[in-house]
């Protein structure tokens, strides 16, 4: 058995050094992403793109906390994505809230209360059990909003209006288009920025050494002292949270929520994600996300058959480029920088 | 009464259905500890082949003949895609579990695709065969004949598996693959063999439940992956690995989905998937399996 050797650094002084490294291009990210709405050549429909693309990043992040950084991969998780969306939709049908921070507060906590009970069922077992335990509960959800059609509006979906921003300080503005291409982009874009900063804490916590290293060896970690199921259980919960939050900041931006985001194949796309980036490390399910969102606005026109076109790509990454595009990157940089 | 009666037969034609699937997936993992995420779309498969030759043969041949010859080859044909399939997953038996998943994930999506290519984002039925055979009394209720011969026939496969396993040199080549992979290939078994084969035999029983059950139900899209998950829900209550799990969870599953539909239908899915946890809380292995072996 193959054991691949943690994303992280190995030796204090070594880790300083990388991150002095690092620091360069995720400077030029963010300024360009500052910057991004004062380009008079860039025009809106590209920034709502990429708002897309920075919200299933944050979904993909979330995803790999499981998958990358606790070995459990789950093809569940549209069930905390919609379970947000779908919280923020029923607090504009019920209850006429209209708060994007009502919107991301219920979601999380929607999505962290069903992470805590499929997470209670599903951390029993892991590999295959898990996976599909998990698919099998997201589909109870898909199930009940659709059947329960009086609730949740069956597939028809529902309506979520652009929301108030900042506790009511931005109120509603009158053209969509600019809201979402301006406000909203910079609203995701901090926190996208503040949820990037929270899952890197949290890998490099004692806990995300811990969940790495029930990932490599759960024997072995079980041995060491550290409660495995446990904490799979609080990485489950995790990720739960911040797929949950991607998916409160997507209902407004789609402005309709439809049983799609619980479907099964939703949880394919976010599993994609991070394999496209590549799943062993940190940046990898966020360029996945980006650069998913962009070939599908972009191919879908062109690709009828685009679900096969993914199950191509992924049984090609899987058997040639495990370590996914930011794998080759850097294998491709390692190269170059040789000669 | 009747009603019971019916809801019975009905429960015992799902659970047929079931255990061909749940079987053959059950099969797969036993002997190469592989769960095929595609095993759902190729019992699709079997189901829109089955539709296609019948939509293309059903005028002038007799019911009964169509039947008798149609099932096995839709069924062969499913097992050749798997022998097709098979080879491709072998890179990952040593890789982590992680990646067989993504693979199979891989072939779900494009069998899926690949038989909206084929055959159209419309349904397609077989109906005419199922209503050939017309209906029959049963305590004083019409039932329709098709139906018992599915039942019948899930029975005679149930048998006949049991035989090839229990009874069969073949059985004993399976058995022992699924045991110690590693002993068996020192004892000189041909391991690369029995995967290919016991791969086609999984693959072929999932094309056989497609090919019965699209006269009564049709053949659409998605149904791959709904009876991918019942038929994990079966395997996983019964034990997965075992084939009298599969075939004690298939009929469990059958009599839940039946009484769920008449009673409950909002809450058919959540029920299963209710029953399925609760007996991976207290059983974790199901009710046949051996219990799970640790990753070395």
């Amino acid at each position: 058995m193959t054991r691949s050797t943690a994303p992280t650094e190995a030796l204090p002084h070594e880790g300083v050094v990388r991150r002095l490294q690092l620091s360069w291009p995720l400077l030029v990210v963010a300024t360009i992403l500052v910057a991004l709405p004062a380009i008079p050549q860039v025009p809106p429909f590209q920034r709502i793109l990429l708002t897309h693309g920075l919200i299933m990043g944050i979904a993909a992040l979330g995803f790999n906390l499981l998958l990358g950084y606790t070995g459990l991969l789950s093809f569940g998780h549209s069930a905390f994505f919609g379970t947000a969306a779908y919280t923020a939709a029923f607090l504009v049908k019920y209850l006429h809230l209209g708060s994007m921070e009502a919107f991301l507060v219920a979601g999380i906590a929607a999505s962290g209360l069903v992470a805590i009970v499929f997470g209670t069922v599903c951390v029993r077992y892991t590999r295959i059990f898990f996976a599909i335990l998990a698919l099998a509960l997201s589909q109870v959800l898909w199930g009940l909003a659709i059947k329960l059609f009086w609730i949740t509006g069956g597939t028809d979906g529902i309506r979520v209006p652009t929301p108030t921003l900042l506790f009511g300080l931005m109120g509603v503005p009158e053209d969509k288009l600019t809201f979402l291409a301006t406000t909203y982009y910079y609203y995701v874009l901090a926190v996208f920025a503040l949820a990037v900063a929270a899952v890197g804490v949290v890998v490099h916590s004692p806990f995300g050494k811990a969940v790495q290293a029930i990932r490599d060896d759960e024997v072995r970690a079980e041995f060491v002292g550290v409660p495995v199921r446990t904490y799979r259980w609080v990485a489950f919960v995790l990720s739960g949270v911040f797929t949950g939050l991607a998916g409160a900041l997507w209902a407004p931006l789609n402005g309709h929520v439809t049983p799609d985001v619980l479907y099964w194949p939703f949880s394919g796309r976010i599993v994609f994600m991070a394999v496209l980036g590549g799943f062993r490390s940190f940046v990898g399910p966020l360029v996945g996300a980006v650069v998913f969102t962009y070939l599908e606005a972009y191919a879908v026109g062109y690709a009828v058959y685009w679900q096969a076109v993914l199950g191509v790509v992924l049984i090609g990454l899987v058997l040639a480029m495990p370590t996914g595009l930011v794998g080759a990157g850097a294998w491709l940089a390692a190269r170059f920088r040789r000669g | 009464m009747d009603v019971l009666v019916i809801q019975l037969l009905n429960a015992l034609l799902y659970a047929a259905v079931f255990f061909l699937i749940a079987g053959g997936l059950s099969l797969i993992y036993g002997v190469m500890r592989i769960v095929n995420l595609a095993h759902g779309s190729l019992y699709a498969l079997g189901a829109y082949v089955m539709a296609w030759m019948v939509g293309s043969l059903a005028v002038r041949v007799p019911a009964p003949t169509l039947l008798l010859a149609l099932v096995p080859l839709a069924g062969a044909l499913v097992a050749g895609v798997g022998a097709v399939i098979e080879p491709m997953l072998r890179p990952l038996y040593q890789r982590a579990e992680e990646y067989q998943l993504l693979m199979t994930f891989g072939l779900l999506l494009l069998l899926e695709d690949l038989m909206r290519f084929l055959w159209g984002p419309t349904p397609l039925s077989a109906g005419t065969l199922w209503a050939a055979f017309g209906p029959v009394t049963i305590f004083g209720s019409p039932y329709p004949k098709y139906n018992l011969l599915v039942i019948v026939f899930g029975l005679i496969m149930a048998t006949l598996l049991w035989a090839i396993v229990y009874r069969t040199r073949f059985g004993v080549l399976l058995r022992a693959t699924s045991q110690n992979m590693r002993m068996a290939a020192a004892l000189g078994i041909d391991v690369r063999s029995v995967y290919v084969q016991a791969f086609s035999l999984g693959c072929f029983m999932a094309g056989l439940a497609g090919a019965v059950i699209v006269p009564i139900q049709g053949a659409v899209l998605g149904m791959g992956v709904e009876a991918l998950i019942l038929a994990f829900v079966a395997v996983v209550i019964g034990g997965l690995g075992s084939l009298e799990g599969a075939l004690v969870g298939a009929v469990i599953v059958g009599l839940v989905r039946t009484a769920a539909i008449q009673y409950f239908p909002e809450l058919e899915l959540a029920i299963l998937y209710l029953i399925a946890a609760v007996v991976l809380i207290v059983r974790p292995s199901g009710l046949f399996g051996a219990p799970e072996a640790r990753r070395a």
